[in-house]
C-alpha cells in the first residue's frame, strides 16, 4: 500500500519551513491578516464570465534577482520560484551552500504555457484558408519563442528553483493535478521518514490566470462562471475558480532540524493517498473514509482543512465525508484561494502548519453549515484534498510536543 | 543467490517482468533482435506533413493505432501494451490486481493541436479571439478532451486497467524520467513499503509543435537523408538527437518476494542514484561536477566500486555536447579503467525515446546481460577523436557483462543513474 505513517523507529518529521505566495498576499503575515479578515481576492471580470483569484502582484526581484532568469520562466513558474525562495528563507537556509547542495526537491506541477497569440494565429489564419501542409510547421518554426518550452516544461519549476537557488540534492516533479501535490508530500515524508533524506523542498505552483486552462477545464464545464460565492454554497452553482498561488514547506528530520537550531512550525505525521474509481456515486467517499481511517489516531484538538474546489459532483461527495466528522471545525482553501490545482495540497498543508503555529484556525467563510467557528488553539489538522476528477490525498498535520 | 538484503541491509530490488515497444518493433524479442542486428528505426516521417520542418525524420511508433489520434492517446496505448508483456513475463498478481504501486514517467500532457483546430473549425467564422474559443469549449461536446488532456489520466488509466495500488504517479524528470520511474519504485520496496512495485515510461510526442520546440533550441540532427544515418552518438559529425517514440515496463520485486513465488529473476537493480544540476536549464555544468556526483552516488548505492562495472549503456543522445561532456565525466569517475570497459548508445537505432529512455535503456542493459552481448552503437564511421570510449561501433560485440550501468541526463539539470546487474552482489 503507498500510505506513509510515521511507523515507530522512523524519525519524526517537522515543518520548518513555509512559502506563500497567493491571491491574498505574500508570506505568512499577510497571507494569515487577510484569512483573518475573510478577504477574498477575486476578479470576476478580467475573465468574464469565468472567475479567478488573481495573483496580489509581488516583487520577483527580492526572490529571482536575475532578470534573466525571470525572462526564461512563464507566470507559474515565476510563483513557484519566489514561492520556493520564500520558503527557504522561512526555513532559514537560504544561502546556506551546505544544506542546498544536499537538499532534495519534490515538485508539484502542470505546466504548457501557451503563447495565445500564436495559437489564435495559427486558427483564424485556417478559418480563413490556408490549408498548406506545411502551413502549420511553418508558422511554428517562425512565431514559437525558442524559450517558450522550457517555460511550459513541467520539470522545469524544479529546475528553475535550483538554478535561483543553487540547489544541488535531488529533484522530481510529480504531474496528476491535485493529488501530485499531495503525493509530492507522501514521497518526500517517506524519503525522511526513513532516513533516506534529511530535508526536503516540497510544493508546487499554479497561474490561474490562463484562458488556455479554462478552456481544458471548460471542455469537462468545471469552471466557476458569473458570480462568486464560497465553495460550499455553490451547490446549484457549481465549479472552481482558477487561483494563482505558489506553495512550498521545507520538510526536515527533527534531528536535522534540532542540529541546526532550526524550529518547527508543526509536524508532519502522515499523509496517504489513494486512486478512487468513481465510477459510481460514492466511490470518492468511500475512499476518504478509508483514508481517514490510515491516518495515525487523532485524539487532539482537531480541525479539518479541505482543497474541495466546488467541481461537483466531488464537492458533494467530500461534504457527505465531512458531515461523519461534524466534531472536526473545516475550511475551505478553495473559498479563500480559488482552485490552485497541484498547489491546493502543498497549500492546505501550509496554512495547517501556520495555524497549528499561531494557536488558532482561520475563521469560517461559509453560510452552509459546514464550516464552524472553533475555539481555543488545534493541535491536529487533517490536510484533505480530492481532485476535481481523479485522485484523493489526506495528511495529518500535528503540533509538536 | 543467497542475499535478500543489499549491503546497505535494504531489500535487494530484482526484475521479474519487463515490456518494451520502439520505433524497432513490439515486445523484447522484436527489439533486441534488431538492436544486436545493428538496424535503425529511425524513418521519415509520415504521420503529419514535414513541409518546413528543419528535421523531417523520427523513430515513430507507427504500427501501433490510436483513434481519435493524439500523443498522450499513443503514450497511454504503448504503456498498454509493454505492460501487459510484463506482468505476463513476470505472471505475478491476478489480472486487473497487480499487488503494487505505479510509477509512470510521461511526457507532460497539453491540448494537442488537432483538438485546437477542431475548436477552431467549430467557432465557425474566419476572424475570432482566444475568448471565442473559450466560449464553445463548454457545454459537454469535448468532455473527453478534458480527461484525455489532464496529466493524470494515463496513470489514472493504467492504475485502473491492471488494478495496482493507491494513488499512481505521473511524474516528469525530462530525458531523466524513465530512470526515475524506476528508482521511485526501487525506493518503495527499500522502505518495505511494498513487495512489488510497477514502472513504466511512455513517449509518444512525435507530434509537430514538439518537433518544432526541440528544433528551436537546436538539439535535433538535420541529417535528414538518410534517416538511419542520424543519429551518430560518438561520432564527429554527430548533429544532434533523432526524436522517437516508445515504452518500458518494468516488474520490480523484492529478491525475497519474488523467490517466495518462485519467479524468474532477470536481473537486479543495484543501485540508484540523481543529483541536480543548478548551472542552466539545458546545459550542463561546465566542470562536470554534477554528473560525476550522480555517477558517485550510484556507486555507492550499489555498494560497488568502478571496477565492478563492466558496461556502460549510455545516454549517448548525439548532441554534440551531452556526448562530449559524457565521456569526460564518465573519464572522470572511471580513470585508467575507462579503457577496458565497452560503452554503447541505444540511441543511434532507436532515436531519443525522451521520457521513456531511461527505462527503455535499462530493458536494454538487462538484455544485455541476460544475452551476454552488448548490442552496437550504429552509425559510428567517424569517431570523435576527443571520445576515447571504447564503443561498440557498428556490430553487436560478445562480452562477459556482470553489471551495466546506465546514464540518463535530461534538461533542467537531471541526472540519473542506475546499476543493473545479474545477481545480487
Amino acid at each position: 500500500m503507498t500510505d506513509t505513517a510515521s511507523k515507530p523507529g522512523q524519525t519524526e518529521v517537522w515543518i520548518t519551513g513555509i512559502g506563500l505566495a497567493t491571491s491574498l498576499g505574500e508570506g505568512l503575515d499577510a497571507n494569515w491578516t487577510a484569512l483573518q479578515e475573510k478577504r477574498v481576492n477575486v476578479d470576476e471580470k478580467g475573465f468574464a464570465p469565468f472567475i479567478v483569484h488573481p495573483l496580489l502582484p509581488v516583487s520577483f526581484d527580492s526572490q529571482i534577482p536575475k532578470k534573466g532568469d525571470q525572462r526564461q520562466m512563464e507566470a507559474w513558474q515565476r510563483i513557484g520560484v519566489y514561492a520556493a525562495g520564500l520558503a527557504l528563507d522561512s526555513a532559514g537556509i537560504k544561502g546556506n551552500k551546505d544544506i542546498l547542495s544536499k537538499i532534495d526537491m519534490v515538485v508539484a506541477a502542470g505546466g504548457g504555457e501557451r503563447d495565445l497569440n500564436v495559437d489564435t494565429g495559427v486558427l483564424t489564419a485556417e478559418a480563413k484558408g490556408a490549408n498548406a501542409p506545411g502551413f502549420l510547421n511553418e508558422r511554428l518554426m517562425s512565431d514559437l519563442r525558442p524559450t517558450l518550452f522550457l517555460a511550459q516544461l513541467s520539470n522545469l519549476l524544479a529546475g528553475n528553483i535550483a538554478i535561483v537557488n543553487g540547489l544541488g540534492g535531488t529533484s522530481r516533479t510529480f504531474m496528476g493535478e491535485e493529488v501530485a501535490g499531495a503525493d509530492a508530500a507522501r514521497i518526500a515524508l517517506s524519503r525522511i521518514a526513513s532516513g533516506e533524506s534529511d530535508i526536503a523542498l516540497v510544493g508546487g505552483s499554479h497561474n490561474g490566470e490562463r484562458k488556455d486552462l479554462m478552456v481544458l477545464y471548460e471542455f469537462g464545464d468545471f469552471n466557476l462562471k458569473d458570480k462568486f460565492a464560497p465553495v460550499w454554497q455553490r451547490k446549484d452553482h457549481a465549479g472552481f475558480a482558477l487561483g494563482s498561488a505558489g506553495a512550498f514547506l521545507v520538510l526536515e528530520s527533527k534531528a536535522h532540524a534540532e542540529a541546526r537550531g532550526a524550529k518547527p512550525f508543526a509536524k508532519l505525521s502522515s499523509v496517504v493517498t489513494d486512486l478512487a474509481r468513481r465510477k459510481q456515486s460514492g466511490d470518492m467517499e468511500a475512499t476518504l473514509d478509508k483514508l481517514w481511517d490510515k491516518l495515525p489516531k487523532r485524539e487532539g484538538k482537531g480541525a479539518i482543512i479541505s482543497g474541495a474546489s466546488g467541481a461537483e459532483p466531488a464537492t458533494s461527495e467530500e461534504r457527505d465525508f465531512l458531515k461523519k466528522h461534524t466534531d472536526f471545525p473545516v475550511r475551505a482553501t478553495g473559498t479563500m484561494f480559488g482552485h490552485t490545482m497541484e498547489t491546493q495540497f502543498p497549500l492546505g498543508i501550509a496554512l495547517a502548519a501556520l495555524a497549528i503555529s499561531r494557536g488558532a484556525l482561520f475563521p469560517p467563510n461559509d453560510s452552509t453549515g459546514t464550516e464552524i467557528e472553533m475555539q481555543g488553539a488545534p493541535t491536529q489538522i487533517v490536510v484533505v484534498g480530492a481532485g476535481h476528477w481523479r485522485g484523493e490525498g489526506m495528511a495529518l498535520v500535528e503540533a509538536v510536543d | 543467490m543467497t542475499a535478500p538484503r543489499d549491503k546497505l541491509g535494504r531489500p535487494v530490488v530484482v526484475v521479474t517482468g519487463m515490456g518494451i515497444t520502439t520505433s524497432l518493433g513490439a515486445g523484447k524479442a522484436d527489439n533486441w533482435s534488431k538492436l544486436v542486428a545493428g538496424e535503425s528505426g529511425i524513418r521519415t516521417i509520415t504521420r503529419f506533413p514535414i513541409d518546413g520542418l528543419k528535421t523531417t525524420m523520427a523513430g515513430t511508433v507507427d504500427f501501433v493505432s490510436v483513434d481519435p489520434f493524439s500523443s498522450t492517446g499513443l503514450s497511454e496505448r504503448m504503456a498498454e501494451l509493454v505492460t501487459q508483456e510484463a506482468l505476463e513475463q513476470a505472471g505475478i498478481g491476478a489480472k486487473g490486481d497487480f499487488p503494487g504501486p505505479l510509477f509512470l514517467a510521461v511526457a507532460p500532457v497539453e491540448v494537442e493541436w488537432p483538438q485546437r483546430r477542431e475548436l477552431g473549425r467549430a467557432v465557425g467564422k474566419p476572424d475570432f479571439t482566444y475568448d471565442d474559443l473559450l466560449r464553445i469549449s463548454g457545454g459537454g461536446k469535448y468532455s473527453a478532451y478534458h480527461h484525455r488532456f489532464m496529466f493524470g489520466s494515463v496513470a489514472a488509466h493504467l492504475a485502473e486497467t491492471f488494478g495496482t495500488k493507491g494513488s499512481p504517479i505521473s511524474l516528469s524528470t525530462a530525458c531523466a524520467s524513465g530512470a526515475t520511474s524506476i528508482q521511485l519504485g526501487v525506493e518503495a520496496i527499500r522502505r518495505g513499503e511494498t513487495d512489488a512495485a510497477l514502472c513504466v515510461a511512455t513517449d509518444g510526442t512525435v507530434n509537430p509543435e514538439a518537433l518544432v520546440r526541440f528544433s528551436l533550441l537546436s538539439a535535433l540532427s538535420t541529417q535528414n537523408d538518410p534517416p538511419q544515418a542520424a543519429s551518430r552518438p560518438f561520432s564527429k559529425n554527430r548533429d544532434g538527437f533523432v526524436m522517437a517514440e516508445g515504452a518500458g515496463a518494468l516488474v520490480l520485486e523484492s529478491y525475497e518476494a519474488a523467490t517466495a513465488r518462485g519467479a524468474k529473476i532477470l536481473g537486479v537493480i543495484a543501485g540508484c542514484g540523481e543529483l541536480t544540476d543548478s548551472f542552466h536549464r539545458t546545459r550542463s555544468s561546465p566542470d562536470g561536477k554534477p554528473i560525476i556526483g550522480c555517477m558517485n552516488k550510484t556507486l555507492a548505492d550499489a555498494g560497488m566500486t568502478p571496477d565492478q562495472i563492466d558496461h556502460i549503456n549510455a545516454h549517448g543522445t548525439a548532441t554534440p555536447e551531452n556526448d562530449k561532456m559524457e565521456y569526460n565525466t564518465t573519464s572522470a569517475v572511471f580513470g585508467d579503467l575507462l579503457q577496458k570497459i565497452p560503452v554503447t548508445s541505444n540511441k543511434s537505432m532507436v532515436g531519443h525515446t525522451i521520457s521513456a529512455a531511461g527505462a527503455v535503456e535499462a530493458i536494454f542493459s538487462l538484455l544485455t546481460l541476460e544475452h551476454q552481448r552488448i548490442p552496437p552503437t550504429i552509425n559510428y564511421d567517424n569517431p570523435d577523436p576527443t571520445i576515447l570510449f571504447d564503443v561498440v561501433g557498428n556490430k553487436a560485440r560478445d562480452a562477459r557483462v556482470t553489471a551495466v550501468m546506465s546514464n540518463s541526463f535530461g534538461f533542467g539539470g537531471q541526472n540519473a543513474s542506475l546499476i543493473l546487474t545479474r545477481e545480487p552482489a
